[in-house]
């Protein structure tokens, strides 16, 4: 099948400060790829490498074969930017309009404006949009041209649960027509929704390239938090399996684990007082740094 | 390389209506803008021009018609450097220029876009100066002079147009304005825009007729009358004004090109 996206052997500094350090992905025709990572590991700097906004320093990223900065290519591409803006005083209509005549065969404007939810707001000046809504309207701006691969850096960013619920529904729309979809998330429930695959990054490299399922096996931990006398320090739990500790104010203190039932059974056995017992999901920073510690260590 | 069929691409003829369009739609829904390029000229002619508009100058051509030439040569190059110029700047400063990047949209057709928004702006502020020059200030000019004047009055408008570009891409939101003051209100004065040049202090005098400015109000004055040079020597010294303006504009916009997408 024909590749969609492609980065081989790229690396990109500013000045000294080397955002991508080598990294070789291909993305085919019809992938759903989600790139997660924390902050500054590179997520949004390779999606600017693969739409040629950004030049790669060494290497080569190609869209569909061709240089991305190409109009060709371009042509078959949407996107969804982080930090980008429209016309304040231009409607919602009049942009999706004004998107289409970019593209040689766009879809109808109702089909976009529906699949970004945006019926109700299709008079109204994007400047005066909310958050969550003009996030959608980027979505819309994406789609628009009825590309075959659209880009999205961190579309969820700004929108409260419903409106989440119903972009992610718009997202999955598209990617049903056969589109390729890459995009960048914070958060893996999101991934984990919407992609076949997830690649992470970390320091501007790809440490993980697998399925959701692989990956949260991977990443799966429990963060404990109790509050207990002030007394209690790590080497409380010194034998225990657990791998940070984080002794907070108030007595709060803070484990992340691997198997929180022996944790936990050990704590009860030492009969120190604990209080305000918590067992959650690690979140996404957390599990990365359980990740990314074990893929630098030595096994 | 890949067995990828040679995308189509959108025409770039629609492109351009539909991007100047847009511009056009929302240039006019910001006040401010239209305000300042259609009141301005006309609250200048009425207080430098309607008290003597009637009378003559002393080669024959009424102060009113000769006033009428440096309005419209203020008017038209006020929409290239400050529409033009902080608009662009403003757009810089929403990153409206980053999303378009990433679009199919060539940079080139944005430019255009941006002219013919301004000379659109342009033609709209100097119909209004003209109808009011024509009832209040009763200057009375055959039909062909009214034409000459706005196509010499739009096109004559090139360098200022380089001007503006050059602001737009060099400096942020903030600066522009000022920056677009600064170069632009003494270069009006010392081109006798406001005040005819010769009743200007001496240096100003000297220096007048070195700026684009000072051509194109004579471009104006070839026309309605009280010309210092001829047209050709006008024509001659805004092309190679524009050479100069577009080469500035162009390493500011590279510049800023290298900046951020380098």
């Amino acid at each position: 099948m024909e590749q969609a996206v492609a980065l081989v052997g790229v690396h990109k500094s500013f000045g000294s400060v080397a955002a991508v350090r080598g990294v070789d992905l291909a993305i085919e025709r019809s992938e759903v790829v989600a790139i997660l990572g924390p902050n500054g590991a590179g997520k949004t700097t390779a999606i600017s490498l693969m739409l040629g906004l950004r030049r790669p320093t060494s290497g080569q990223a190609l869209l569909f074969g061709m240089e991305p900065a190409d109009r060709r290519a371009r042509s078959r591409c949407g996107v969804m930017l982080q930090e980008s803006g429209v016309s304040g005083s231009l409607r919602v209509g009049e942009l999706v309009d004004l998107f289409r005549a970019y593209y040689p065969r766009p879809m109808p404007a109702a089909r976009a404006i529906a699949m970004a939810g945006l019926q109700e707001q299709v008079r109204i000046q994007s400047s005066k949009l909310s958050g969550g809504q003009r996030q959608r309207l980027y979505f819309a701006l994406a789609v628009c041209g009825d590309p075959d691969v659209v880009f999205l850096d961190e579309p969820t960013v700004g929108m409260d649960v419903e409106a989440r619920r119903a972009f992610l529904a718009g997202i999955r729309d598209f990617a049903a027509a056969g589109k390729t979809i890459v995009l960048t998330t914070h958060y893996l429930e999101e991934a984990d929704e919407l992609a076949r695959r997830i690649v992470v990054f970390d320091r501007g490299l790809v440490i993980a390239d697998a399925t959701p399922a692989e990956i949260k096996s991977r990443v799966a931990g429990k963060r404990v938090s109790f509050e207990t006398d002030a007394a209690f320090t790590e080497s409380d739990v010194a034998g225990l399996p657990y791998s940070s500790f984080e002794a907070g104010g108030g007595g709060r203190v803070r484990i992340l684990t691997q198997d929180p039932e022996g944790l936990l059974a050990a704590l009860f056995r030492s009969g120190r007082p604990i209080r305000d017992l918590e067992v959650v999901g690690a979140d996404l920073e957390e599990a990365f740094l359980t990740l990314t510690s074990r893929e630098r260590a030595p096994a | 390389m890949s067995t990828a069929a040679p995308a189509a691409t959108a025409s770039t003829l629609g492109m351009i209506g539909a991007q100047s369009r847009a511009m056009v739609i929302a240039y006019w829904r910001v006040p401010a803008f239209a305000i300042f390029s259609l009141v301005l000229p006309i609250m200048f002619f009425t207080f430098f021009g309607l008290p003597h508009a009637r009378e003559k100058l002393a080669n024959g051509t009424s102060v009113g018609a000769y006033l009428l030439g440096s309005f419209g040569a203020y008017a038209v190059s006020s929409v290239m450097v400050f529409n033009f110029g902080i608009g662009q700047a403003t757009a810089r400063a929403q990153k409206i220029d980053l999303l378009q990047r990433a679009t199919p949209l060539p940079p080139f057709v944005t430019i255009v876009a941006n002219v013919i928004n301004a000379l659109s702006f342009a033609l709209v502020s100097l119909l209004v100066l003209f109808a009011f020059v024509f009832v209040a200030g009763g200057v009375r000019l055959s039909a062909a002079t009214w034409v000459t004047l706005t196509v010499r009055l739009l096109f004559g408008a090139l360098p200022m147009i380089g001007l503006g570009m050059a602001i737009g891409y060099s400096s942020g939101v903030n600066a522009a304005p000022a920056l677009a003051n600064l170069i632009y209100l003494p270069m009006s004065f010392a081109s006798g825009l406001f005040i005819p040049l010769n009743q200007m202090p001496d240096f100003v005098q000297r220096i007048g007729p070195f700026l684009p400015t000072y051509h194109y109000g004579q471009l104006a004055w070839n026309t309605v009358g009280g010309a210092d040079e001829s047209v050709t020597r006008a024509v001659l010294w805004l092309a190679g004004w524009t050479l100069v303006l577009f080469a500035v504009a162009l390493r500011a916009y590279r510049l800023e090109a290298t900046r951020k997408f380098a």
